[in-house]
């Protein structure tokens, strides 16, 4: 009798209060896009540099990379789980594709003759991708370890591979092939092409998030995955495709960042995890699982990408810039907790 | 009131009430307990038993009325005050940390410091005393032992033994023997009758009325919020206490609508887990099947197990003459079984999505197409249901966290209506809901049965689960224990199996 009567009350009591907590969530989704907006202002006004089509093609530019990891990252949080080991491999497909495509040398005893067609090697970069991601979503679920902790592993595990596979030495290209080099580099009616995938990929994993039932599938596991589960949706399976797909665009990334570099370095991808990871919760989801959307990363990496370049143009150091941007990120999961506190309450 | 044998009782607590908004919990509550009594609170779920006992505690405030210990009024703000005062609280839930010692476990907080250096914790007093405290509870665990590397009843011992630590003259045990075997029982009553001899009293909460006429000096009896009475345990017998738990009549909030029972559609034969022990029935099309039982009797695991959610170690399922794997919900589903889980706001709704998001959740398969979603078909499927059902406020895209429990409830029955469940395992409906939604919740159920839905309905709520059923199951310690048809349905019998007795011929046959 006593919990019927503790929730009877709130109902009537608490009203005013829920209006208000409606307010806030709303607030909090349009949140980073007002930030972005007033940030393009200020930028525009106090810099006329900033304001100029090959700046912003600039901008997007550095932000597609991080972007593509984001928007797989997005789905992997509302599922509330997490993917510390993007940046390895971003790494690690950047050093295997290099290393098939045509016209890449290192010292590395690894780095053969065996060379492979450009879209070859893509795939197969693709594919060591996604079999990290896989293995990502396999530990977690069968083994109930937190997300934190397995990708914490994968992470040190596939940069080690990275070490072992390069020797520790920079893939060069001499030459790299047109068609290699057009996936970084190139564009398409005057937008480079890493913007057109970051497009592509954004577009997909929106339309999959909000309009096919796997995307149902992933808000209701990060909702409440015991009721996910009784409602006899595939909570593991859904999770293993999410790991997989993030790490399938972590590769991705990893082939725009060597064709852009056309390097492969052994520090490649280095920290991609915290700054995909800084767009996503900036756009508003939640680390908490449940909450979220591709478009609002799409938003939050670019802030991220804007306070960067802005930092940038005004001369500031990388030091600087680290510091700015942890503080950006610390702001952002600090909103995210109070947000998820006032909603328990 | 029987006469307290000892002239002034240690405790007494005299006209206690409590409200939570307009609900009334605790009318003008009288208890007391003599120095080194056994004193037995009955009640059914909902009673009023926690309340009362929590503002004993001092964990929650009561209204109005006073408690008096040792002649002296006391008032409690917090359960720290009830602490220093001689009281302690021992929860059905254990709360000792498993990775700590025993004797850490028992001076939690209040760890001896060595003379002289007040910052250190003085370990060899530590374990020496804790070691004191276990000698004179005459149990045989080392002080040095870790606390998860015990089990549930010698756990629970630490939790008195660290009652007594803090000089506790009164101790609640809510429900303390509810996960014990009948060993670890009997070792607990043993050392009750040596707390007894100390002059320490307990107040003793059960559903296992065996246990009270061997352990209890006396019997207070909670309805409603009410105390019905106060008994000589010893010589009152489990009937009579029985009767004074439930003594009421059947309410007409419940309109059993009397429909034709069809064919077998369900049939579990010798289903076995963990917790549920070879159970077989079976149910019928327009059949609303009873499940009753004590909280913890296996009721829920038996439904969970049927439906897929909990692995089994023997025994199958058919539905419809057809056997099912039961290897996950979405079988189940897939076979047309709806499950309502007890825990609404763990198990049964996504609260941070929509009404409509949550409505279509168990038949997505309906609304998409290779996968991807017709979103209108969705949004029309979903209005209706929630017109139906009228659940307030009716926008499908309202979050269903910021709904009402009942209109939540209501939610996830909306869920299975849209999955089309053939049979409807609804486990506790109504816990938590507002006596409207329940009524309609009701209601519902009962138009579903009269259109050949079978459901399946857990409760521990008597008048309920007899006044909706047509044939209830009686669980007793994860076996049925008893089968009512709806000519012998009586709160007594259902009370006495749940309890694990046989009813007397008064009561009902079996």
């Amino acid at each position: 009798m006593s919990s019927t009567a503790q929730m009877d009350r709130p109902v009537d009591a608490d009203a005013p209060k829920r209006r208000w907590a409606g307010l806030n969530i709303r607030a909090e989704n349009l949140a980073s896009g007002v930030v972005l907006v007033g940030l393009v202002i200020v930028l525009s006004v106090v810099s006329p540099a900033f304001l100029s089509f090959s700046n912003f093609l600039d901008i997007a530019r550095v932000v597609a990379i991080t972007g593509v990891i984001a928007a797989g990252m997005t789905l992997v949080i509302i599922t509330a789980g997490i993917d510390l080991s993007v940046g390895s491999t971003v790494g690690l497909v950047g050093a295997v594709t290099a290393s098939l495509v045509a016209g890449s040398a290192s010292n590395s005893p690894f780095v053969t003759d065996f060379k492979l067609p450009v879209s070859l090697a893509v795939l197969v970069g693709l594919a060591v991708g996604s079999a990290i991601g896989f293995l990502n979503g396999l530990i977690i679920t069968k083994t109930r370890i937190e997300p934190f902790m397995a990708t914490l592993g994968t992470m040190i595990f596939v940069r080690g591979l990275v070490y072992l596979f390069t020797g520790g030495y920079p893939i060069h290209f001499d030459p790299m092939p047109h068609d290699f080099a057009f996936i970084g580099q190139g564009a398409v009616l005057g937008i480079p092409t890493p913007v057109w995938l970051f497009a592509i990929v954004v577009a997909a994993l929106w339309w999959a998030s909000r309009r096919m039932s796997v995307g149902r599938a992933i808000y209701a596991i990060g909702g409440n995955p015991e009721a996910a589960r009784l409602s006899g949706l595939k909570v593991d399976r859904t999770k293993i495709f999410v790991y997989t797909l993030l790490g399938f665009l972590a590769g991705l990334a990893g082939i725009i960042l060597t064709s852009r570099l056309a390097s492969a370095d052994t520090v490649n991808g280095q920290g991609y995890e915290l700054i995909a990871i800084s767009g996503v919760v900036i756009g508003g989801t939640s680390l908490g699982g449940g909450r979220g959307s591709v478009i609002g990363s799409l938003i939050g990496v670019f802030t991220v990408g804007v306070i960067q370049n802005a930092l940038n143009l005004f001369g500031a150091s990388t030091q600087v810039q680290y510091v700015v941007t942890g503080l950006v990120l610390l702001l952002a999961i600090s909103l995210d907790g109070i947000a998820r506190l006032r909603r328990r309450t | 009131m029987v006469a307290s044998s000892t002239p002034q009782p240690l405790l007494r607590m005299e006209g206690i009430t409590k409200s939570y908004g307009s609900v009334q919990v605790l009318h003008g509550v009288e208890l007391s307990v003599g120095r080194g009594e056994v004193l037995g609170l009955l009640g059914e779920n909902g009673a009023g038993k926690s309340t009362l006992l929590n503002i004993l505690n001092g964990v929650i405030q009561r209204d109005t009325g006073s408690i008096v210990i040792d002649g002296s009024p006391v008032e409690f703000t917090g359960p720290k005050q009830a602490q220093e005062a001689g009281l302690a609280f021992i929860h059905q839930e254990l709360s000792v940390l498993p990775y700590l010692s025993v004797a850490e476990n028992v001076f939690l907080n209040r760890l001896p410091r060595r003379k002289g250096a007040p910052w250190l914790v003085d370990w060899a007093a530590c374990y020496r005393q804790a070691g004191e405290i276990l000698e004179r509870l005459a149990v045989k665990i080392h002080p040095r032992t870790l606390v998860g590397s015990l089990g549930t009843a010698e756990q629970e011992l630490v939790e008195i033994a660290k009652a007594l630590s803090m000089n506790a003259r009164i101790i609640t045990m809510d429900e303390p023997t509810a996960s014990l075997t009948e060993s670890e029982i009997e070792r607990l009553f043993t050392l009750m009758r040596a707390l007894k001899a100390d002059g320490v009293s307990v107040i003793y909460v059960s559903h296992r009325l065996d246990e009270v006429a061997e352990i209890c000096d006396r019997a207070t009896i909670l309805r409603d919020g009410k105390i019905v009475n106060t008994v000589d345990a010893q010589t009152t017998d489990s009937h009579a206490l029985a009767t004074m738990m439930v003594g009421r009549e059947l309410s007409e909030l419940f309109p059993k609508t009397e429909h034709e029972r069809g064919r077998e559609t369900l049939r579990v034969s010798n289903l076995s887990t963990v917790k549920v022990d070879d159970v077989s029935f079976t149910a019928h099309a327009g059949e609303v099947l009873g499940i009753a039982g004590l909280v913890g009797s296996g009721r829920t695991e038996l439904v969970r197990a049927v439906f897929g959610a909990d692995p089994i170690t023997s025994g199958e399922v058919f539905v419809n003459g057809e056997a099912v794997t039961l290897d996950s919900p979405g079988t189940a589903i897939r076979h047309g079984i709806g499950l309502v889980p007890e825990d609404r706001k763990l198990q049964g709704a996504v609260l941070s999505m929509t009404n409509a998001h949550n409505i279509t959740l168990a038949g997505l398969s309906k609304v998409s197409r290779w996968g991807q979603l017709d979103r209108g078909g969705e949004k029309q499927a979903a209005k209706r249901l929630i017109q139906d059902l009228q659940v307030t406020p009716s926008r499908i895209e309202q979050e269903t966290g910021r709904l009402s429990g009942g209109n939540q409830q209501k939610v996830v029955l909306a869920k299975w209506l849209f999955a089309g469940s053939d049979i409807l395992i609804v486990d506790e409906p109504t816990r938590g809901v507002d006596v409207g939604a329940r009524a309609a919740i009701h209601g519902l159920l009962n138009d579903l049965a009269g259109q050949g839905t079978t459901i399946i309905m857990i409760s521990s709520d008597l008048p309920e689960v007899m006044g909706m059923s047509d044939r209830i199951l009686v669980m007793h310690e994860g076996r049925i224990a008893g089968e009512l048809p709806r000519k012998d349905f009586s709160e007594e019998a259902i009370v006495m199996y749940a309890s694990g007795l046989e009813p007397t011929t008064e009561g009902a046959k079996a």
